[in-house]
């Protein structure tokens, strides 16, 4: 019989060449293994290296006065002050939308949480063409604005409303699913006790979502220090006035300056890994106070 | 008028729906709605025929078919490579885990200007990379090729970050039952684990492609933009607009919309599908 | 097919699952493994079927040494706990599987793998669910097409792993007694694992009753029962009582008093022991002398007896003892009882 001859065969076999059903051969594993590291080596850890390898190809002191040479000082203050206006004003949209949609129930819910998302399916540079289309000087309200002397598109109000429209649903993304997992039960509790509705949602509500609303924050800012397309079309890349840093890169790079694009781009690549580095450390530390923390 | 208050909304003692929610809708309304809105009525204002004309204009339908070729292939790519990369951070232990797993979401954190320049500096034909490919006739900055680089890297985490959370939840009994019913490791794998990953699978193909159709920053430095060849749609809508040619920006940009329409409205049937005929495990 | 598991010893992490355990099983026997969580059933259940590899010892099948074979080669019919039906497949297309996996020379041709897969179905009493989904059914229809699936590939062994424990109790009985005449039908050697000493029982030709990786004893539902081997095994099927006692040249004492009761054919060697009586093994008596003597601290209605909470001896242990309804006994009553039945083991 068929069995014999495979107990003939397994006797001298080692106790060793068993494995467990759900799990590959130890060289499968490492071929596997080996493959993932290679493709990520060549997509994601060899540009990281370029970046920080030619913006110090002149030295330390090129690389310094790439950064503070005026142009770039202005880029990074207009960066910074993008960020400082568009993630609190996402923060305090995530937080209400997040309230209205978590703890009540209403028509048109999903549709709602919908349209938060869109800015996510829409390309940045069209984002950017239709804030030019609103407020370009053939747009539909440019021009009224511009009789009152009043700039959007080519001009820091452009920049900051293309970056809060690309980065809106950060926050929002964040709360929705913790809070509508939380429930209303903790705050109807505290109704109930006596508390007032913003006492109940400073003490009761915000507590709960804290590092969930942290994390959104992080990611938010983030993508607004970042923001390329969207702010290219609408900036119209006026130097020392419009550029933000990433526009700054590219007016650079442009200019054959490379050592002075890579320097600038080495802040931005900091950036990132601070913005990783965090990011892991909440996930990891409060993975339970955060419902959909990954994949966006 | 109280009955169709509370036919639109159920009642509830928790105060501020009335302030959230016309904030967020205000907010939502002004910020992304209007401008949308805008965009939308000026093609359709541009006329039927003239519409056609200009979406059909050859160098934007070669531009249109960069966008949505390369990022269809790089898409692929990431389909193939994601799941092998959620499959090792999932199911192995190894030195290096954890960094490879916080190192995913680089292309999330990462501006993608200085992603664009830093994947052409690599693969340009005397970049780290580019170096080895040059002597055998191979250019990829430059050249479409290039584009689908940057396209796999901007779009790089969104299978592995699908498929990650429905990998490390599968039942591992499946497979166990699979082996004792005689299965080989690779069947059960193709037969029992796979089919269970595809709705992960899809979506974050659709998510990724819908991701690089829209991405400009990345390309525009890798590719080479040479009208017809290397030149992607967004950038396209960038030169029109240039040009103060807002017609064709429209019309541009409502061709892409309308795509990304139907890929999301597929996404949400996919996972309906899904949802309907495998319970809720998707 | 036989079953031989010889000496078999497994650790998890060096934590101890299973100590050099020995068990042999005949031919077309329904073996219940009985114990609590943690005890190594479903770890000796796994061993058998290749799903963990062995530490120490070897497992024939037959005149087959299957130690070392992969779960693939030994052919068992495995049902899990939560069946781990294949979601994306039809009914027929999970009960076919294990066929449709064989390689292509010993693999039936489709339609072959289609009739056996109805022919199943009907086995199970599920004709016409061939084309649903394991997500259209119910519990009792998910386990029993586990079976059927396990049954497709004709295994040496069907072994299944608390068959029933996700069932509610009504679908847990019915199912209990189609299973028993299923393997009467089909006469495959089984083995399955519960925690539920009734199910075992009831089911099982022996049972198997194990704690801490170890086997405690293997014998028929009356021979476990009624003779129980250790004290473990005694405390865990039906309910128990221990007083603590002294043997004195073949005497037993409690309490410092004598108990008329003879120490038994079981050798108990003198020093400090264990008493072990069930609580309806006890009659409540007059006679005083060698009796055991208790102060009653609380009375219980259970649905067709009355159970007394006893208090007994200086150390004040607790016996429960069941008397008829109609008895009326009020607390702090001192009552004298009588064992009928009572099992000794050694302390030491």
């Amino acid at each position: 019989m068929r069995s014999e001859t495979i107990a003939a065969s397994v006797a001298e076999r080692p106790a060793k060449a068993w494995r467990p059903a759900t799990s590959e051969t130890p060289a499968t594993r490492r071929v596997l293994i080996a493959i993932a590291g290679i493709f990520l080596g060549l997509v994601l850890l060899l540009p990281l290296g370029a970046v920080f390898a030619q913006a110090f190809s002149g030295g330390w002191s090129l690389y310094l006065a790439a950064l503070a040479e005026p142009d770039a000082v202005a880029a990074m203050r207009l960066t910074l002050l993008v960020a400082a206006i568009a993630v609190p004003a996402n923060l305090v949209f995530g937080v209400a939308a997040a309230w209205a949609i978590a703890k009540f129930e209403f028509r048109g819910k999903s549709l709602l949480v919908t349209l938060i998302d869109l800015p996510f399916s829409v390309s940045p540079v069209i984002s950017g063409l239709a804030y030019i289309l609103v407020f370009g000087s053939h747009g539909l309200l440019g021009p009224w604005l511009d009789a009152y002397g009043i700039k959007v598109a080519f001009a820091v109000p452009g920049i900051v409303l293309v970056t809060i429209f690309v980065t809106l649903p950060f926050v929002a993304r964040e709360l929705i699913p913790l809070m509508e997992e939380q429930g209303a039960g903790e705050e109807e509790a505290a109704l109930s006790l006596g508390a007032s509705g913003w006492k109940t949602f400073l003490f009761v509500t915000l507590p709960n979502v804290k590092w969930a609303l942290l994390y959104g924050v992080l990611l938010c800012n983030a993508r607004a220090m970042g923001e390329f397309g969207a702010v290219s079309v609408i900036s119209g890349h006026i130097r020392g006035l419009t550029n933000t840093m990433p526009l700054h890169v590219e007016i650079l790079y442009n200019e054959y300056a490379f050592q002075a694009a890579f320097a600038v781009a080495s802040l931005l690549a900091i950036l990132a890994l601070l913005t990783l580095a965090l990011k892991t450390f909440l996930e990891w530390r409060f993975a339970g106070d955060m419902a959909g923390a990954r994949g966006h | 008028m109280t009955s169709a208050r509370l036919a639109f909304k159920q009642p509830s003692i928790l105060p501020g729906f009335g302030l959230s929610f016309g904030f967020t809708l205000a907010y939502l309304g002004l910020i992304v709605l209007f401008p949308l809105a805008v965009l939308i009525l000026k093609s359709a204002g541009l006329g039927w025929t003239e519409f056609w004309r200009l979406a059909l204009d050859p160098r934007t339908v070669a531009a249109l078919r960069l966008s949505f070729g390369a990022s269809a292939i790089a898409a692929a790519i990431n389909l193939v490579f994601g799941l092998l990369i959620a499959w090792v951070l999932v199911r192995y232990r190894f030195v290096g885990r954890r960094l490879i797993d916080a190192m995913i979401d680089l292309p999330f954190a990462l501006p993608t200007a200085v992603a664009g320049i830093a994947l052409t500096a690599i693969y340009a034909p005397n970049g780290w990379v580019g170096q080895f490919f040059a002597p055998l006739g191979i250019k990829i900055a430059y050249t479409p090729l290039g584009a689908v680089v940057a396209l796999v890297f901007v779009s790089l985490p969104f299978v592995v970050r699908t498929v990650e959370p429905v990998l490390a939840e599968i039942d591992r009994e499946r497979e166990e039952a699979a082996a004792t019913l005689g299965a080989s490791r690779l069947l059960t794998v193709w037969r029992v684990v796979l089919p269970s990953l595809v709705p992960a699978l899809l979506t974050g193909f659709t998510l990724a492609l819908a991701r690089s159709i829209g991405e400009y920053g990345s390309v525009i430095f890798i590719a080479g933009n040479i009208p017809y060849v290397s030149e992607i749609a967004p950038l396209l809508i960038v030169i029109r607009l240039e040009e103060f040619d807002y017609p064709a920006a429209t019309a541009i940009a409502a061709m892409m919309l309308g795509i990304s329409f139907v890929l999301l409205l597929t996404i949400n049937l996919i996972g309906a599908w899904s949802r309907r005929r495998f319970g809720h495990a998707v | 097919m036989d079953i031989r598991i010889q000496k078999v010893s497994k650790a998890f992490d060096r934590f101890p699952a299973l100590h050099d355990v020995s068990l042999s099983i005949r031919s077309g026997e329904l073996i219940a493994l009985l114990g609590p969580s943690g005890s190594g059933k479903t770890t000796l259940l796994r061993l058998i079927a290749g799903l963990e590899a062995l530490d120490a010892g070897r497992i024939h099948f037959g005149d087959t040494d299957a130690s070392h074979l992969s779960v693939q080669e030994r052919n068992v019919g495995f049902v899990f706990q939560h069946y781990a039906l294949f979601k994306h497949m039809s009914v027929l297309d999970n009960i076919g599987f294990g066929l449709a996996v064989r390689p292509w020379r010993t693999r039936p041709s489709g339609a072959e793998i289609h009739r056996r897969a109805e022919a199943l179905l009907e086995l199970i009493q599920l004709p016409g669910l061939g084309h649903r989904f394991p997500a259209q059914l119910s519990g009792g229809q998910r386990q029993r097409i586990a079976l059927a699936r396990a049954l497709a590939i004709e295994p040496r062994v069907l072994l299944l792993d608390e068959p029933f424990g996700a069932l509610d109790a009504k679908v847990r009985k019915d199912l209990r007694r189609w299973l028993r005449e299923l393997h009467d039908e089909t006469g495959h050697t089984t083995v399955f694992v519960t925690h539920d000493q009734e199910e075992a029982m009831e089911l099982a030709d022996r049972v198997v009753v194990m704690s801490n990786g170890r086997i405690e004893q293997i014998g028929t539902a009356d021979e476990i029962y009624d003779s129980p081997a250790s004290p473990f095994v005694f405390s865990f099927i039906g309910a128990s009582n221990a007083l603590k006692v002294t043997i004195e040249y073949g005497r037993i004492h409690h309490a410092g008093q004598p108990l008329a009761l003879p120490k038994g054919d079981a050798a108990v060697p003198d020093g400090p022991a264990k008493l072990y009586l069930r609580p309806h093994d006890l009659r409540l008596t007059d006679d005083g002398a060698g009796a055991i003597r208790g102060i009653v601290t609380g009375t219980r209605r259970t649905s067709g007896t009355r159970l007394l909470e006893i208090e007994v001896g200086p150390q004040r242990e607790r016996l429960e003892v069941e008397v008829p309804v109609s008895a009326t006994i009020a607390a702090r009553e001192t009552v004298t009882l009588r064992p009928e039945r009572w099992q000794l083991y050694s302390d030491a």
